[in-house]
């Protein structure tokens, strides 16, 4: 306890834990209406783009990497989320399909072109999450700040529009609901989820932040309004308990953070079981 | 004025083309069934009035003050819902969405005619269960109390009893009935059941080598 204030006295190890939290919170929002679209690994699709997109602004010379991989990783779920049921390819082939195009382009990149001499190293950080949350400049932290307010603000504003969308699109745009503006809705604010969470878990573990809490709630609650309000408190609790533990134990942050995520996946079965949904 | 016409529609696929030269006046107050093999564009047809799909020729054109968001419709089910967390009460009052714009969030009047809704159909007790772990009969039931959130005038139902056994089945269809005798809203349903279709509507739609509908006499 007395080793974590002290860690606490240092503003980066602060600014970890906000930025930190933040991303869990906005991952977790998004991950019920992603998981009961059968669009869990979007995250993981979507993170691979970005993978693909740094390393392009590396080899281009892009100083504001940030923002490039934004606009990419953007337009990519617009293509994979935004064509919805009708589109040709349907959602896991088109997802596998980028995502792994990216990584592959991502990653000959690197290597043919890099010039740090630690090439492995670079890229096993951007697959794992880095010690880079610890680093995170004042801007970056403020970026962060801004987004995840926007992020938490479209959605409490949009919260019944998603409901409707995501329970059944064909009603809702039967019943005059502009459901294809809302599937781009929710694919943009999921790019830029998942850009902002490539600096807390690495782009392969983006998935846990999105699926892990959505369906842990999902184990115990039956209303639409209690998963999610339980998943985004569960994210932020396993995101600031995960971080915690990773400072102290000197563990990775990101899998520590995902292995927290399980043990409270873990837990809700159990106590969903026990219940028998009467909560 | 009629409800919903259609003039010289052609019904299809991108280069399928299901059904041709469709014309039809559905007038206020009518309850019309849909009939035909599966694979003569029942559906498409429902779909088309509905505009989720475009016709391929042809115009739909909406009379009697009926707008848009106006239409009630009971899809046919989709897997994933059945493991959807969401309670009754959220199903239902979601009805409303085609109507709210932009406001975020449901009015007093919204949230007041959603809980009629609930009670006319017997959900009272089931408001806060979730809808997964309803029956089938339930499940259908809160489908129809969400479509009449969305309507006043028009109610499309897909094969709304398909998987429903004999006795909720009969209960179903006289519950369509009494909404479009009493409320007075217009039915249109697709179904296989064509002892039903001759019982209760008054005028059958049917697919097949050519389309033709016939206006059925109730003593």
């Amino acid at each position: 306890m007395t080793k974590l204030i002290s860690y606490l006295q240092y503003p980066f190890v602060r600014n970890a834990l906000i930025v930190g939290v933040l991303i869990a919170l906005c991952a977790s929002l998004l991950g019920v209406t992603l998981v009961l679209k059968r669009f869990s690994f979007i995250g993981d699709g979507l993170s691979h783009v970005a993978f693909g997109a740094i390393s392009i602004a590396a080899v281009a010379g892009i100083t504001n990497d940030t923002l490039f991989t934004m606009i990419v990783t953007v337009v990519s779920a617009v293509l994979i989320l935004g064509g919805g049921r009708y589109a040709k390819i349907k959602g896991d082939a088109s997802i596998a399909m980028i995502s792994v195009s990216a990584l592959a382009l991502g990653y000959l990149l690197t290597n043919v072109f890099s010039t740090s001499s630690n090439v492995s190293g670079d890229v096993c950080s951007t697959l794992f999450g880095s010690t880079l949350i610890l680093t995170l400049s004042r801007a970056d932290v403020i970026l962060c700040i801004t987004v995840s307010i926007v992020v938490v603000a479209l959605f409490i504003f949009f919260y019944n529009k998603i409901f409707a969308v995501t329970f059944d699109e064909d009603f809702a745009r039967a019943t005059g609901t502009r459901a294809d503006v809302y599937n781009y809705l929710i694919a943009i604010i999921i790019a830029v989820i998942v850009v902002l969470a490539m600096n807390l878990v690495g782009s392969l573990l983006i998935s846990a932040l999105v699926v892990f809490p959505a369906m842990s709630a999902m184990r115990v609650f039956k209303s639409f309004k209690k998963v999610t309000i339980c998943s985004a408190v569960l994210s932020v609790i396993c995101a600031f308990s995960g971080m915690v533990i990773a400072i102290l134990a000197g563990t990775p942050v990101g899998s520590t953070i995902v292995v927290t995520d399980i043990v409270a996946f873990v837990l809700f079965s159990i106590v969903g079981k026990i219940t028998e949904g009467r909560i | 004025m009629a409800l919903i016409k259609c003039s010289d529609l052609t019904l299809g696929y991108e280069n399928i083309v299901l059904a041709e030269h469709l014309n039809l006046e559905v007038n206020s107050g009518e309850y019309w069934c849909i009939t035909g093999e599966n694979g003569t564009g029942k559906s498409t047809f429902m779909k088309t009035v509905l505009g989720l799909r475009k016709p391929l020729a042809g115009t739909i054109s909406y009379g009697d003050g009926l707008e848009k968001n106006n239409i009630g419709y009971l899809p046919q089910q989709m897997q994933y819902q059945k493991d959807f967390p969401a309670s009754v009460n959220e199903v239902v009052i979601s009805g409303f969405q085609g109507k709210t714009g932009l406001r975020p969030f449901y009015n007093k009047a919204e949230k007041e005619q959603a809980r009629r809704n609930i009670e006319k159909f017997g959900l009272a007790e089931l408001a806060d269960r979730c809808y997964r772990e309803l029956s089938g009969g339930q499940q259908q039931r809160v489908l129809l109390a969400r479509a009449l959130c969305a309507t006043g005038k028009v109610l499309l139902l897909d094969e709304p009893v398909t998987g429903l056994d004999p006795k909720v089945t009969e209960e179903f269809y006289e519950l369509i009935k009494k909404i479009n005798r009493e409320d007075n809203i217009t039915v249109i349903m697709i179904s296989h059941d064509l002892e039903a279709c001759r019982k209760y509507a008054t005028h059958v739609l049917n697919f097949g080598e050519k389309i033709t509908t016939e206006e059925i006499k109730h003593d």
